[in-house]
Formats: C-alpha cells, structure tokens, sequence
C-alpha cells in the first residue's frame, strides 16, 4: 500500500496493484472498442477509427463509426460496466461470489417486464425497455422487502432472490406459450441480450443513468468492504450498516434495470466481471471500479468475438458471454472446492 | 463516574423479553467484567450497552445522552466492540485488517493521514502482531487472529472497549494471553473495558468490577473480592463450591465441590432465589459459609 497525501489535508491509501490493474483494464477495454468500431462488412484499421472518431475521417467513414458502430460500442461498455458494478454490490452485500443480479431474480424481473409488454401488449421497442426497466426495478423492491427481517442479511436475501428467479422464470414460460410465432421470436431473440441496432437512442438514457449511479455506487465501495466483516463489526466502526445496504442495492437494481432495458438480459457479465477484477487486483472486498473496467471490457471483447468467429449480427453477444460465463463458473466452483470452500 | 449506563432498560428480541428495568454503571476506568450462566442476558446486554440492540425501554447513556441520538461514527470515536462473530475478508492481510478501525477518524477526503499510520502500528505493537503485519489474517492462529481483532479496535482509539467473550473457543494459554493484553490496556493506557467472560475465575482474577447476572438481572456487583463468595456462585450458577485465595494473585478462586458433595447441597442451593444486595453478600462472606445468610 502507498499512500498519497496533499497539504490540503487529503490523504488517501492507495495499493500499486490495483491502480495498475485498473489502468491496464481501461486501455484493454478501449483497445477493444477500437478493434469493435473497425470490425464489421466495411473493415476500418484502427488508425482510420482513431483518425475518424477525432474528427479526420472521409464522410463515408464518418457515417460508419459515428451513426452505426460508436452507439453500438458505447452500448457495450456502459452495459458491460454497469452489469459489472451491479453484480459487485450484490455479491457483497450478499456474501456470496453467486449472488449477481441475474441469479437473484432482477434480470428475471426485467425480462418478464419485456416480455409482458411483447406479448401482450405487442409494444415498440421503447415499450419494451420501459417494461424491462420497470420489471427489475419491482422485482428488486420485492426482494428487499421479503428479504427484510431487522436487516437485509446474506444468506436470507440469496434465499429469498433465488426463490423470485423460480417464480419470475415459471411467468416467462407462461408469457411464451400465449405468444403468438412472431411475438414468441421477437421475445427469444430479446431473451439472448444482444447489441445488435443499438444506436443513440439507446445511448443517452444509459449513460445519464451511469453518470448518476455510478458515483454513488463508487461512494459506497468503502462502507461495503467495512460490511464485509460482518454487520456488528462494521457497525462498531460507525458504518450505517442499513443505509449503506440500501443505498448500494437500489443503485445496483437501477444499474441492472437500464442496462437490461438498453441490451436484453445479457449473462453472466455481472457474476464473473467482480470476480475476475478481484483476482487481477487481489484486493480483498469489493474492487468496484477494476470491476466496472473488467465488465466494460468482457463485453465488448465478447461481442467483437463473436462477430469475428461466427460473422457479423450472427450471433447475438448474449450467447457467447453465457458460454463464456457458464465456464468460467463451473471453473470458480472447481476452485473453490480445492481450496475447501466450495 | 460513569460515562457509560444503563437506565431500567428492557431488552428484548422481538417479543422475547431477555430483561426488564435492568440498570447498569460502568464505573470509569475500570476493568468490567460481566458474569452468569448461558441465557442470563450477558452477551444482550453487552449488545445493548454498543447500541448494537435498541432497548425496547428505558434507554442506555453515554456521557449523559442516548447512544442512540449521536451521530454512528461519533459512537464509534468513544466506544469501541469486538464482536463474537468477525469475518476476515479473503485475503486480507494484518496491517489492512488492524488499519479498518481506523474508519470512524476518516472522511471521504481524509482518508489515510499519518496520525493513523502512527495509530495502526501502535496499536499491532501493542497487541504484539506487528511482526505479522504483512501475513494473511486466515493462515494464523485463534490466539494472534484474536490479537488482531483486539488491534483492530484498539486502532479505534476508544476511550471505552467492549468484548463480547473475547476468549471464547481460544486454548488456556492464548485465553491468559487475551487477558494479559486487556489487563495490560487497562492499567497502562487507562481505558475502561468491558468484558463478557465464561470462565468466573478468569473473571475473578482480571476484573476490577465484577459483574453478576442470573435471569436477566443483576444479582451481585462490585470487586471481586468483596463479591464472590460461595453463596452468590451458588446463586447465580445454581454450584455449590468453595472459595479459596488464588496461590497465584490472591483472588477468589472456585473450586466446585465434589460430586458426592454437591448432591446434599443441591436443594439448599436451589432455595435461594432472592436477589441481594452486595452489602449483604458481603456481610454473609464474613458471616457464614452456607448458602442460608440472606
């Protein structure tokens, strides 16, 4: 640890690790939306992506990366950050390295919010992430609520969010056996999560609500490494133990809802991203910024993976980050198990 | 003087009532230590004394307020707890670990002055954990992860540390060791502690107040050595004993009776029922040896 101090009376303990991490996680998220931006029918090198986007491109060239690819990539890393810190404070506040928003029934919530506004009300898109981020957001207070007994506490709130996954999982496979063949599509192919189309439409909403959330959420990271010690001993130490819970959680529950409402339920981005960031800066407690980094990252390396492998618009980003996350899992169990945790 | 009380409070876990109109003082810079069976309502109390529990009445004091209208760090300045249950974060080292009580002196902006630099490795020197300063919390031992949550509140700088059986599941000589390290706080740097303890002649032998509960009210307070006798262990534990002088320091020590011995003595015992004051208990001290004074 190194600690940097100004006369002014500032003074805070930083660790080199995780500042380098960090830092090496940003460049690695850029240099993937780069490699993103030129890759599509009409290739870009990276020179001309980066001459374009600072304004020295041909007109042609303007057109693709600002009003087709750039929306598209801006997409990713606001999602993939806002899923990643989402998933960092539900795993700490719920103690568990699984308990991400898309286990504990918010992505769950918001797809039967898509999928009620598909189906019955066969909705426009807008519609459809209306009823997205409305779906998380209910399904987030209900957890909370149900959860709540003196305190939102770490095993009940995981109990009580896998219970809401069941319940919200049985409604979504109702909702498809009344849809009709075109809604039925429309709602699996929204079901994926893709990034596919996304333009400035979806851009804005999403990073007015980044830019609001994610300074509380970042503001809370210290009280959450406190809580991590249990609730008396936090509390001891003068952490609003409650409050900071509540704080954390409505902001993770409003990140999960606008990402979802922006790119579908997109897998397992909030459950690996905290881990994979903890590992890399070996931070113990939550690292929330290498997470949000890591998140950003993974997915926009996903998605230009699977255009790569498998072609442009073929493969929503969806599917690969759920193979990639579904092993990653099965690898963190494995793990865990060694070390006698799991 | 006591900064921290107790005023006829009722503490309760939802509608179990653990204890009514219960006043307690802990007299200043002493070293308390609260004693009886399990369920007495000890470890409640101690809860309530760090407004971790809200009494459903009455209210606990501090410096002459209600704990509960200061503001949480301004709490966390005065009176420090060492919990049962702490969880070591994964991976964490000592000094990191040592460094989080320093969380209630620091600001958003003030975040890692040098006053708490000094304070962290006083505080592990004290506890005698700075040697492990770089190791990770969970390869250690339970009696030096125990110093380190002993560190940990002392790098709270806490005019008043509470420590809720701070020897529990520990071996004999890291529970001496616990207690050497609290005895050593209180008499070198002045602070007051407060202790939930099992062991009575643990207690016996540290505390310089002694507290005695039964049922959730309590039956006997002062020094140890004008309080324990047998007549209140029979009181409070439901054991008939003898009282001799620790060979060692001079304190009450008990020593169960025998078996055979106890079965004659086990009605006798259960007759008492009555609280007493400490005054009467002393009286009975000089007065008799059985369990039929007061």
């Amino acid at each position: 640890m190194n600690v940097v101090r100004t006369p002014g009376g500032f003074s805070v303990r930083v660790a080199p690790r995780a500042v380098l991490a960090v830092l090496l996680l940003a460049a690695a998220a850029l240099a993937a939306s780069v490699a993103l931006i030129g890759t599509g029918d009409y290739p870009l090198t990276p020179a001309e992506v980066v001459r374009t986007l600072t304004g020295g491109g041909t007109p042609a060239q303007e057109f693709i990366v600002d009003d087709l690819r750039l929306p598209r990539v801006l997409v990713a890393l606001l999602v993939g950050a806002a899923l990643a810190l989402a998933g960092a404070v539900f795993q700490s506040v719920s103690r568990n390295p699984l308990g991400s928003p898309d286990v504990l029934g918010i992505a769950q919530g918001s797809t039967v919010g898509a999928l009620s506004v598909i189906v019955l009300f066969q909705g426009t898109p807008t519609a459809v992430s209306g009823g997205a981020l409305a779906g998380g957001l209910l399904a987030g207070a209900a957890i909370y609520l149900l959860a709540w007994q003196k305190g939102v506490h770490g095993q009940r709130f995981v109990l009580v969010g896998i219970g809401m996954t069941a319940i919200l999982t049985s409604v979504v496979g109702y909702l498809l056996t009344q849809a009709d063949l075109n809604d039925a599509t429309r709602a699996t192919t929204w079901m994926v999560g893709s990034l596919n189309g996304r333009d400035w439409k979806q851009v804005w909403p999403l990073l007015a609500v980044c830019a609001v959330l994610a300074p509380v959420v970042l503001s809370q990271g210290r009280d959450l490494r406190m809580l991590e010690m249990g609730d008396d001993t936090a509390y001891a130490l003068g952490v609003r133990v409650e409050r900071t819970r509540l704080v954390s959680l409505t902001a993770a529950v409003l990140l999960t809802a606008a990402a979802t409402a922006a790119a579908g339920p997109i897998a397992f981005v909030a459950l690996s991203a905290p881990q994979v960031a903890r590992r890399i800066t070996g931070s113990p407690g939550p690292c929330l910024t290498a997470a949000a980094c890591t998140g950003a990252a993974l997915l926009v390396t996903a998605d230009w993976a699977s255009q790569h492998l498998f072609g442009a618009d073929r493969l929503p980003v969806g599917v690969l980050t759920g193979m990639l996350g579904g092993c990653y899992l099965l690898w963190l169990l494995h793990t865990e198990r060694r070390a006698g945790r799991g | 003087m006591s900064r921290l009380q107790a005023e006829s409070v009722t503490l309760a876990y939802d509608r179990r009532v653990i204890a009514e109109d219960l006043s307690v003082a802990i007299p200043d810079h002493s070293f308390t230590v609260i004693v009886g069976p399990n369920a007495c309502g000890k470890s409640t109390l101690l809860r309530a004394l760090s407004r971790m529990l809200k009494p459903s009445a009455g209210s606990v004091l501090l410096d002459g307020q209600a704990i509960g209208s200061y503001p949480a760090k301004k709490v966390a300045r005065t009176l420090g707890l060492l919990p049962q249950s702490s969880v070591a974060p994964d991976g964490i080292t000592v000094a990191d670990l040592v460094a989080r009580g320093r969380y209630p002196h620091q600001g958003l902006l003030r975040q890692w002055s040098n006053e708490d630099e000094r304070i962290v490795q006083e505080s592990m020197e004290a506890t005698r954990v700075a040697e492990l300063a770089d190791r990770h919390v969970d390869e250690l031992s339970g009696g030096q992860r125990q110093r380190v949550w002993i560190a940990m509140a002392l790098a709270q700088r806490t005019p008043l540390l509470l420590l809720d059986e701070p020897t529990t599941y520990l071996d004999i000589q890291h529970q001496i060791e616990v207690l050497d390290l609290c005895a050593e706080l209180h008499e070198e740097q002045g602070r007051t502690l407060v202790a939930v303890l099992h062991d009575l002649n643990h207690a016996a032998r540290y505390a310089t107040h002694l507290i005695a509960m039964r049922d959730g009210k309590v039956v006997a307070e002062g020094a140890p050595n004008d309080i324990v006798t047998a007549e209140l262990v029979a009181r409070v534990f439901g054991l008939s004993c003898e009282i001799i002088d620790d060979p060692q320091t001079g304190t009450p020590l008990v020593v169960p009776a025998a078996r055979q011995a106890r079965r004659g003595r086990k009605e006798a015992a259960a007759e008492v029922a009555e609280p007493v004051s400490v005054e009467a208990i002393g009286e009975a001290a000089v007065a008799a040896t059985g369990p039929t004074a007061a």
